[in-house]
């Protein structure tokens, strides 16, 4: 494998309005004095797909589970992360308050063993809302939202694990809408479905742009392109590039990134 | 030879083997329910035991070990459940959690006469607690803690880490999630091994010749109050449990028909412990059926 030089790297900062940004982002696996993640700076424009791409072990996903302090209890995280004018990286911040504004959906679909409408309402009922009417109408939106309504609104009351793999991940994603977050992370949510299902995820992901930020993890290039205005590249915990998702898939600044979108890596 | 001769001996050797092990089991199986059988009958199931003439029943036995049952649950099923729920949920991968699990394996090897004899010093001596059904069911309880403390950490374990991630990214806190997702999610499994335990406990009878002792009062099953000590729900009276009659007509039994009072007690408690190994299965298949939508 070739070796690129780390500290090259060509990283802009969109002119739009930045729903997040890290600052000097440092992540430490274990107890050890090596970093997993090195100062990573990214901003993240609002109501934009931005893509993280990169290698197995590149550092991307570990980047992204950091976003909403999913990582506390398996590593220590240094630097700033900026959302709304708040470090909310600070061990003052309410975590739980935190997550709620930065919805994640994982790479395998996890629904919970409840029922359909129940995975939705679950978290909500545990945040205080109690109220039927409203809990219904949470239900139905957010379904509607991930394009899911459709297909279940007749078997609200059946186990979420009888559906499909791709349906399961549209309903994980309305559970996490049904919060509603100001920003999703999806770590690439797409490996475990088939093609019809990912061109279904990613028209759904499309639409919520009007309404979301969204931050996606993807092994799967042409989905970046598809669907991302901005792409971020990974390597060996270092963000190498960041640029308009144009850019980084045709005339990318960086060597290494040049070789990975055209294939050409390691 | 060639592989193909080498597989198909390899086969017909592990068939053989398992097929002693079916043997086995079928043969206990059948010759105790088929001796036991003919003895069983209603009034063998509804009238007091006789200590001198023939013709008596294990009512009050039958009754101790359910009711036996039932309390050792009570006492141990808490205290599994949040050792479980620790060990699988809260601790670390450090020396504490090491010592915690090599107690465990301790626990559930110790001889159950050296836990009756135990029982028997502490409890029913030391503690004025007499032979009673409390003691007994503090004496089960060491025996059913580890089992239930590892069947219930394993049905917890099985639940995929993702679960708890998604209700983690969530906002819930951990313990919210453990116990609105990660526990019912894990209950098939919990049940399971629940009443997989009781099957051990109703069988015990070393361990309560010590602690519940080994004579039946006669019980008034309509006096409702526990602190009457004729009230067969008193549990500081002391109660014979079937697995101890069996022993006991067996050992010192003076009645003429006591071979066929233990056989047929000795079915009927095979029979009792088959049910609750049918009834697990049943409910944990019928509570994954439930949950997963019948996929």
């Amino acid at each position: 494998m070739e070796t690129y030089d780390l500290s090259q790297n060509h990283i802009v900062t969109p002119p739009e309005e930045i729903a997040l940004s890290t600052n000097q982002l440092q992540v430490y696996y274990g107890s050890g004095s090596r970093a997993s993640m090195t100062d990573a700076s990214l901003s993240f424009p609002r109501f934009q797909i931005t893509a993280l791409i990169g290698a197995s072990g590149s550092g991307k996903s570990t980047y992204l589970r950091s976003l909403n302090r999913m990582n506390d209890r398996i590593a220590r995280i240094e630097g700033e992360i900026m959302y709304r004018g708040t470090n909310i990286n600070s061990p003052k911040v309410n975590v739980y308050e935190v997550r709620k504004h930065i919805g994640m959906v994982f790479q395998k679909p996890n629904p919970f063993a409840k029922s359909i409408s129940e995975n939705i309402t679950f978290a909500l009922k545990a945040a205080g809302i109690t109220n039927r009417q409203e809990l219904n109408e949470r239900v139905e939106t957010s379904l509607k939202e991930a394009a899911l309504w459709n297909e279940v609104k007749d078997d609200l009351n059946k186990s979420a694990l009888a559906l499909s793999g791709g349906q399961q991940q549209r309903l994980c994603i309305a559970r996490a809408l049904a919060m509603k977050p100001d920003i999703l992370l999806l770590d690439e949510p797409a490996s475990a479905l088939d093609p019809i299902s990912t061109t279904k995820l990613e028209v759904t992901l499309k639409e919520l742009t009007k309404n979301y930020t969204i931050i996606i993890v993807t092994h799967n290039m042409q989905q970046a392109s598809r669907i991302s205005a901005y792409t971020a590249f990974f390597h060996l915990g270092h963000v190498i590039e960041y640029d308009q998702t144009e850019k980084i898939f045709q005339t990318p600044e960086i060597q290494a990134t040049h070789d990975y979108v055209t294939g050409n890596f390691g | 030879m060639t592989p193909n001769q080498t597989d198909r001996i390899a086969t017909q050797v592990i068939n053989f083997l398992v097929l002693i092990v079916v043997l086995i089991l079928f043969f206990l199986l059948g010759d105790i329910i088929l001796s036991g059988f003919p003895h069983i009958s209603w009034h063998f199931l509804t009238s007091p035991s006789s200590s001198f003439s023939a013709g008596g029943g294990i009512r009050d036995q039958l009754f101790n070990s359910l009711y036996l049952l039932v309390l050792t649950l009570i006492i141990s099923f808490p205290l599994a459940l949040g050792s479980a729920i620790y060990l699988s949920e809260y601790a670390g991968n450090n020396w504490r959690t090491g010592l915690i699990r090599t107690a465990i394996e301790v626990l559930s090897s110790l001889p159950s006469v050296v836990v009756g004899l135990f029982g028997y010093l502490l409890f029913v001596i030391e503690f004025h607690m007499g032979f009673s059904i409390l003691s007994g069911a503090i004496a089960l309880t060491f025996f059913n803690l580890p089992l239930l403390v590892r069947s219930i950490e394993g049905s917890l374990h099985a639940v995929p880490d993702s679960q708890r991630e998604a209700g983690i990214s969530l906002g819930l806190s951990n313990w919210r999630t453990i116990r609105g997702i990660i526990l019912p999610a894990a209950l098939p499994g919990i049940l399971t091994g629940i009443i997989l335990s009781a099957g051990r406990v109703f069988g015990e009878a070393a361990a309560l010749i010590y602690t519940a002792g080994q004579s039946a009062p006669i019980l008034n099953y309509s006096n409702w109050n526990p602190t009457d000590s004729s009230s067969f729900l008193n549990p500081m009276r002391p109660a014979e449990t079937l697995a101890v009659h069996i022993w006991k007509v067996n050992t010192e039994g003076v009645t003429p028909d006591a071979v066929s009072i233990s056989a047929g007690a000795s079915a009927v408690l095979i029979i009792v412990i088959l049910l609750f190994n049918f009834g697990a299965r049943a409910i944990g298949n019928h509570m994954y059926k439930k949950m997963t939508g019948g996929k």
